[in-house]
């Protein structure tokens, strides 16, 4: 990245050159700009413009405005009964599913990258749902109650868990009901962080080691620090996967009610374009949480300058 | 240390006489290495814990894997059978039979893997351009194109699918055919076209500019500085967006139905149709099959619907991955790596 800003051409100096780059650029992107034109913000307008009109189809997409503006919005609320539900239901899975998710995908990676026998095997396994994890093969393994480990559903967990409020102790159920969808929906999330920890100059853990380092210590100092950026990475295409995946109920509720004759297609847009927006402000979440705190330092390093400043005054 | 190394009967080496108390401590020490281990080794202690975690996981991950398979081989009896929970006391094809039948799996294979192959094709090349476009050009509005980029990956395509469908059906594209898939990945807007663009983007990032920039001045022009240069140096990135394209096309349902159209997903003669699709509905295509023959006396009746059926369907829809996935373990599971997906 550096190197390319390191441009030799000065932008009020059109040469040749520039102006032939400026052309290949958009050679090169030309197919993609046609397509994104067309299928995204065209698209996106267009579902926009819906959203705010009631749409029939005789002959072609008759638009006819709505009394208020936001008319389609206002039925979703008060048509969808379970949104409120379905919509908390969903968050608090969110919830619980981000972080054993990443944990498990960074324990896994971990354990595969550490020397073990058989890890060719063992890393086969573990990316295997990837291939065949996909949205009807999960409706028909969850129909047989296969989702569940079935050493953890009955037993000492149950008793444990009967003690617990009942707001809490329902998604912990659900959650170990359905353990093994979470883990296999890590797949992706091991092959980053794997990849990542490869990159982790070995030298460092020499030296953690020739200072003394424990293990313990060269995990939380070393390996950590490394991988953060990765954490960001997979919580982002977590949230992204889970929101969107074909298995999702609110997708499914848009899904119905897009080809429900009686809400209709602008119902359906007005709906989509809620969610999104619910998505977008859960993605803004996870980034702000899970982020690199570069600001920190920079303070510490402001206050630090104006520590130093009063004190020369002060001289 | 060159002195150490002629004379190992030195002071390294272990002295001969020893008592009994010194040997003790000797050997508890030995042991005491080999249970928790010392710095450069890992002791049998971690590496239980290490072996027990990974076989756990390992077998959590199998078990639905397993489950399926044994299931569908199950007969009636062993279904009802609570003994048999895992091997079949007769192993019973008549549930795959049945299910090739219901899913007129051959015909349907044929149709997926056209549905999957041509579009992922157009979308490796098309991708490839694109993303060594972003990488090696400098041009105005870069920025806010490659923000739209990181837009379309974000945000879900419930939003777009809709008014891309009336699109498709407005131009008579959405008859069970292939063209809606195929324009699609030409424009660089397939399954998840935006990961594969930003794929490749970070791959040409990584390659040196200068290999490119020679080539140039040697008088070879941008597209053939391309197809010389850069596709060759990045095979790696293109076997993993070939391979994942692959995947995520024939693995897709929600897009697929609207992209074929309501009717072609209804009645499969009418155009191509995926296995995911066939499997998601199973029960519909069962009761038209067993209505025909149920009428039919004398005919061989398929089994009643039960949940060997289902698996073995299951197992049947997810086979050709399987093999796939057996024959190129090594390209997917190393691709991350390779294809420097986590950047700098």
């Amino acid at each position: 990245m550096a190197k390319r800003e390191k441009n030799p051409h000065d932008k009020h100096h059109l040469t040749k050159r520039t102006v032939m780059e400026w052309l290949y650029g958009y050679v090169f992107l030309a197919p993609w700009i046609v397509g994104v034109s067309v299928f995204f913000i065209y698209a996106m307008v267009r579902s926009l413009m819906f959203s705010f009109h009631t749409v029939k189809f005789d002959q072609g997409i008759v638009m006819t405005p709505l009394a208020h503006l936001f008319d389609n919005y206002a039925q979703v609320f008060t048509l969808e009964i379970n949104l409120p539900v379905v919509l908390s239901e969903f968050a608090i899975s969110l919830v619980l599913q981000l972080p054993i998710i990443i944990s498990f995908a960074l324990i896994i990676a971990l354990l595969l990258n550490s020397k073990i026998r058989c890890r060719s095997a063992f890393r086969m396994i573990f990316f295997l749902p990837v291939i065949i994890a996909t949205g009807p093969v999960m409706d028909m393994l969850t129909a047989q109650g296969v989702a569940s480990i079935p050493m953890v559903s009955e037993g000492a967990l149950a008793s444990i868990l009967s003690g617990l409020p009942e707001f809490l102790s329902e998604p912990i159920t659900d959650l170990f009901s359905s353990l093994i969808l979470i883990l296999w929906n890590a797949g992706i999330q091991i092959l980053i962080f794997l990849a990542g920890l490869q990159k982790v100059p070995t030298a460092m853990y020499e030296a953690a080691k020739i200072d003394g380092a424990s293990g313990w210590e060269t995990f939380w100092k070393i390996t950590l620090p490394n991988v953060k950026s990765l954490i960001l990475l997979n919580s982002i295409y977590t949230v992204v996967t889970l929101a969107t995946g074909g298995n999702n109920a609110i997708i499914q509720m848009i899904y119905d009610a897009t080809n429900n004759a009686q809400k209709g297609y602008s119902y359906g847009a007005a709906f989509s374009w809620i969610y999104t927006l619910i998505i977008c402000v859960i993605l803004v979440i996870v980034f702000l949480l899970f982020r690199e705190k570069s600001d920190k330092n920079v303070k510490y390093e402001e206050t630090r300058g104006a520590v130093l400043e009063r004190r020369k005054q002060a001289k | 240390m060159k002195l150490a190394i002629k004379h190992p009967s030195g002071a390294t080496a272990a002295p001969a006489p020893r008592s009994n108390a010194q040997k003790k401590a000797a050997r508890k020490e030995y042991w005491k290495k080999k249970f928790l281990g010392s710095a450069d080794k890992r002791g049998l202690i971690m590496s239980f814990v290490i072996y027990t975690l990974l076989i756990t996981i390992a077998f959590i991950y199998l078990y639905p894997v397993l489950y399926m398979v044994s299931r569908s081989l199950m007969g009636k009896n062993d279904l009802l059978d609570s003994a048999a929970k895992w091997i079949p006391s007769q192993i019973d094809t008549k549930n795959y039979t049945d299910s090739i039948l219901i899913m007129d799996y051959w015909n349907s294979l044929y149709k997926n893997l056209v549905l999957a192959l041509v579009p992922t094709i157009c979308q490796v090349l098309v991708c490839s351009f694109v993303g060594y476009g972003f990488a090696r050009y400098k041009f105005p509005g870069k920025m806010l194109w490659m923000g739209i980029l990181v837009l379309s990956f974000l945000l879900p395509t419930q939003t777009t699918s809709l008014p891309n469908y009336l699109l498709f059906r407005s131009l008579k594209l959405a008859d069970g055919s292939v063209k809606p898939f195929l324009i699609t990945a030409i424009l660089g807007q397939g399954f998840k076209s935006s990961l594969c663009i930003l794929i490749f983007y970070n791959f040409h990032n990584q390659v040196p500019k200068s290999l490119i920039e020679a080539a140039e001045i040697d008088g070879a022009g941008h597209i053939k500085a391309y197809f010389r240069i850069a596709i060759p140096l990045s095979t790696a990135a293109i076997v993993v967006v070939a391979l994942f394209s692959f995947v995520w096309y024939w693995n897709e349902t929600y897009l697929v139905r609207e992209y074929l159209g309501r009717e072609a997903i209804s009645n499969r003669d009418i155009g191509l149709t995926t296995l995911m699709i066939e499997l998601n509905k199973f029960q519909t295509s069962y009761d038209a099959v067993a209505n025909v023959r149920g009428t039919s006396a004398g005919s061989t009746s398929v089994n009643r619907m039960n949940e060997a059926l289902k698996m073995a369907a299951t197992v049947l829809a997810i086979l050709p991955m399987m093999v796939l996935y057996f024959l190129l373990q090594k390209q997917f599971v190393e691709s991350v790596d390779r294809a420097g997906i986590t950047g700098e």
